[in-house]
């Protein structure tokens, strides 16, 4: 019964995480961290730490990762059975998804509805250079980080994402045949990965 | 079109959601490869797929991934496309969860994902060059598309204000300009 309890309370937190975050992955993290970590008490800190270390590392969106990692934490601390666990892990990740899942269904018949009326040409025609520069900001958060002090702005290289001199030969070549060469994304990160290992 | 199979857009997702890392960009030039490849979704439709799905709350990837199944298979297709893209995610931090939270000290590990970061980076460019391309025709764009770009990036700004803001003026300028957008 208390178990129950457990699972519903994590379905309901994951369900509001889902709901209430705009704006992607980092946005989501800062929610995670408030309910989960602060408000219930679920996992510690440094667990969190973690798990936004191995979000970094394995694919997948972070709030998915969070999710899964979470549910399974949780459960598993309460009953000791693994696969108490991973159903802890499967509430937790459905119940993030299923605002999207009900928001992104209503906005998608709205869309095959208005698609090729002059207004939504028009507004379209407007938001579509503004998500090339959204696109191209998560890319520039990548390589600089910016901060702050009073109206002067300082600007350093990420260094977890940019190592040193090898990472823009990198980062040069995967550019060059990519939109050159049109070579797969995915045979890229693979290459990646193998210039990884020999290089460092 | 001929009608996909759900198992085939729950395999193609579940691919692309095993080759995503670092989150919902660096989905786009993946799904792009995906999509296009096979016809399912055209080059013209990826940018609206992009705002849409930012402008909706939750998980991009996961917008990304019911929109795509929906445009397929309407709503069991966005089910299969959405199981299909976490499931890889899913399973890794499973398997991490049960057996080793030690993982991301190994020594391989680090050197390989110090080769792969900076590739990310350029695969989130390249889609976005291509757009730029397409969408970037008047000088106001490109203006539109660099202030949208310092905002987010130096002033950190939120994208979803923005995308609200430029929707609201976007709507307004078309609706005063175009009056005959009644079909």
């Amino acid at each position: 019964m208390e178990t129950l309890s457990l699972l519903l309370q994590i379905a309901w937190t994951f369900f509001v995480i889902g709901a209430f975050t705009i704006g992607g992955g980092y946005a989501m993290l800062s929610l995670i961290q408030n309910e989960v970590v602060a408000a219930h008490g679920w996992i510690t800190e440094s667990a969190f730490t973690d798990i936004v270390a191995i979000s970094q590392m394995t694919p997948g969106p972070i709030g998915i990762n969070s999710a899964t990692y979470v549910g399974y934490e949780v459960l598993y601390g309460a009953t000791g059975l693994h696969w108490m666990g991973v159903l802890g892990s499967a509430v937790a990740t459905l119940s993030l998804i299923l605002p999207s899942f009900i928001i992104v269904l209503l906005i998608v018949r709205f869309y095959t509805r208005f698609k090729g009326s002059t207004l939504y040409e028009g507004t379209m025609g407007w938001l579509r250079p503004t998500v090339v520069g959204l696109i191209a900001a998560a890319a520039v958060i990548l390589v600089v980080r910016t901060t702050w002090t009073g109206c002067v702005p300082s600007f350093e290289i990420v260094r977890e994402n940019f190592a040193d001199w090898k990472s823009w030969l990198l980062l040069a070549a995967a550019f060059a045949a990519s939109l050159w060469g049109r070579v797969n994304p995915i045979i890229i990160i693979l290459a990646g990965a193998a210039l990884g290992l020999l290089l460092y | 079109m001929k009608e996909v199979p759900l198992w085939k857009i729950f395999a193609v997702f579940a691919k692309i959601g095993a080759f995503t890392i670092g989150g919902g960009y660096a989905m786009i030039p993946v799904i792009r490869s995906e999509m296009s490849r096979r016809g399912w979704i055209s080059e013209d439709e990826l940018p609206d797929i992009v705002a849409l799905s930012q402008s909706a709350p939750g998980v991009m990837a996961v917008n990304i991934s019911i929109f795509a199944g929906y445009r397929l298979r309407g709503v069991r297709g966005s089910i299969a496309a959405t199981l299909g893209s976490i499931l890889p995610s899913f399973l890794i931090i499973l398997a991490i969860a049960l057996f080793f939270t030690a993982f991301k000290d190994n020594p391989w590990v680090i050197r390989a994902f110090k080769g792969i970061r900076p590739v990310v980076i350029s695969l989130i460019l390249v889609p976005m060059v291509d757009m730029a391309r397409k969408s970037c025709t008047t000088w106001w764009k490109w203006l539109l598309a660099v202030l949208a770009l310092v905002l987010v990036a130096f002033l950190g700004v939120s994208p979803i204000w923005i995308l609200m803001c430029v929707l609201v003026a976007g709507f307004g300028v078309t609706y005063l300009t175009e009056r005959k957008w009644k079909r």
